[in-house]
């Protein structure tokens, strides 16, 4: 019994990181950018819960607006910080990456102080049992959103025209060019697209562990970016399953009585990961014929 | 209808095209020729507004698209296979001829998919196999039919025999010939001087980023020089 409940539990954290490394890797997957600002988000995301529910807002409205915020916040970084970088060596980008995550990180002291504030995000409580087993609505409703969002990511990049173009990009950016797709769009729309699921982690995110800090986002953005690489970088399928992965496995070390070294756990991961298999999970040698 | 005069294109501090102009006319087949190097795909980067010219202008239909971004000269009815193909590889030989229909709406595709189905029987065969599966032919002729679904007034081809046995070739210039007979203007850019001069109207010479020679087809291929460098005697 207490396995379920730890399964789900395991379940609910996954979808966070899952969600999350979804952005990283489909901007991976575009551009061949780590851009590190991407947990910096999801901070912000939890700082404009707190303002707007602070303003009384109703609950749905400040959560809209989390996700709307993160979108705008992302495209606006698209556009001042890596448009013009276009064309820039890619070591010159994620050192940009950097910078800006850094920015972020430091305005939210400046404007809201380094101490981090609590964030009641209303969620409807309570939980269903099913004979000896608990489960509270906040995991139940993680994990359907997350699965929901990803049904719908899978919508847009299987059956939409941009998402087609998406992935005509991530495969070959002058080969699209030349079908006359507007690369500079589709690689803004796959930011927007990754922040907005970013904005509905974050909030999931705060409804599991309700305090925002600056520094907030940037070790949900890592282990995301962690499980990112163990899925495989730059696969939307890769960047799920290690999400899940990398949640079971915090799980599971925690339940196991070594909760100080769940951080460690997932930084062996990766190390691993890259010396045995550096491609990830599903990441496979492309087939290519000149 | 085209009209490239005096570009210069730059990688940086090679200078790689000096001071070239030349122009395609309305249903002709105009052949750029060179060896390696000699800057042929640099040219078609350029028209294809890839690659930037720092001087002169290009002309597309009387406007100029010296200017203009890739995405929106393919709108205008320009398109260009790439040398080695570039077809999307990860995707099946029918999504990647959707791509080609990018920029128009969907009412339109399943009448273009049929047209280029009849020309390539063997897309049709293959149209759920992933393009990476494909043989260096039958990848060409998708490269092809994918620029054919943007609907474009001039198609520029770099050269589409690269790699491919004789008789493939031979198949690949006879489609080339087609296309034009039914009302596609073509710019050629080919290694193969001999092929090339035989299916087109006009040719360029071009060596080290500059044109040296230019004339009807025929004469090319009778001209002394030109046999030498390029025809084998
Ligand atoms: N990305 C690049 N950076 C630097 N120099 C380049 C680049 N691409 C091409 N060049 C140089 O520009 C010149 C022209 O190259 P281009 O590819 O246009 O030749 P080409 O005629 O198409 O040759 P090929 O028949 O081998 O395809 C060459 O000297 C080449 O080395
Ligand atoms: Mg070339």
């Amino acid at each position: 019994m207490l396995f379920v409940a730890q399964l789900v539990n395991a379940l609910q954290l996954g979808s966070i990181y899952a969600l999350i490394a979804l952005g990283y890797s489909m901007v991976y997957g575009i551009i061949k950018l780590l851009n590190f600002a991407h947990g910096d988000v999801i901070m912000v995301g939890g700082y404009i819960a707190i303002f707007s529910l602070a303003a009384g807002m109703h609950p749905a409205v400040a959560i809209i607006l989390v996700i709307v915020g993160c979108t705008a916040l992302a495209i606006i970084m698209e556009k001042l910080a890596y448009t013009p970088l276009r064309n820039a060596p890619r070591i010159s980008v994620l050192i940009t990456a950097i910078g800006i995550s850094i920015l972020l990180q430091n305005l939210a002291q400046l404007f809201f102080g380094a101490r981090p504030r609590p964030l009641h995000i209303p969620f409807p409580t309570g939980s269903i049992s099913i004979g000896e087993i608990t489960l509270a609505y906040p995991m139940l409703i993680t994990i359907g959103s997350a699965i929901l969002s990803m049904l719908m990511l899978n919508y847009i990049v299987h059956r939409t025209k941009l998402g087609k173009a998406m992935r005509a990009v991530s495969e070959d950016t002058d080969a699209a060019r030349l079908m006359g797709i507007n690369v500079n769009s589709v690689i803004t729309f796959t930011f927007a697209l990754g922040a907005a699921l970013a904005g509905i982690g974050a909030v999931l995110y705060f409804v599991r562990l309700p305090v925002v800090a600056p520094t907030a986002g940037a070790m949900l953005g890592l282990k995301a970016f962690i499980a990112a690489v163990f899925g495989g970088i730059g696969s939307i399928p890769g960047a799920m399953l290690g999400g899940f992965a990398i949640g079971i496995l915090e799980v599971i070390v925690n339940a196991s009585g070594f909760s100080r070294w769940t951080d460690g756990a997932v930084f062996l991961v990766l190390i691993i990961i890259l010396l045995v298999r550096p491609a990830g999970l599903v990441g496979k040698p492309t087939i290519e014929k000149v | 209808m085209l009209k490239v005069t005096d570009i210069n294109v730059y990688y940086g501090n090679i200078h790689a095209i000096k001071g070239v102009s030349f122009d395609v006319h309305q249903g002709e087949i105009v052949t750029l020729i060179g060896a390696n190097g000699a800057g042929k795909s640099t040219i078609l980067k350029a028209v294809s507004g890839l690659l930037r010219s720092k001087t002169g202008s290009i002309s597309f239909l009387d406007s100029d698209i010296g200017a203009a971004t890739a995405h929106n000269i393919v709108r205008r009815g320009l398109v260009q296979v790439p040398e080695g193909r570039r077809i999307f590889l990860k995707m099946s030989v029918q999504q990647n001829l959707e791509m080609g229909n990018y920029i128009h709406h969907r009412s339109v595709m399943n009448e273009k998919l049929e047209d280029i189905f009849t020309r390539f029987p063997r897309l049709k065969e293959r149209r759920k196999q992933l393009g990476g599966t494909l043989s260096g032919g039958e990848q060409q002729m998708l490269a092809i039919g994918r620029a054919m679904m943007t609907s474009p007034q001039l198609l520029m081809l770099d050269e589409p025999s690269m790699g491919l046995a004789p008789l493939l070739v031979e198949q690949i210039f006879d489609i080339i010939t087609e296309l034009n007979a039914s009302g596609v203007t073509v710019l050629l850019v080919e290694q193969n001087a001999r092929m090339a001069l035989s299916v087109a109207h006009r040719g360029y010479v071009l060596e080290t980023g500059r044109i040296v020679a230019s004339a009807p087809a025929d004469e090319l291929l009778e001209d002394e020089a030109v046999r030498r460098a390029y025809l084998g005697g």
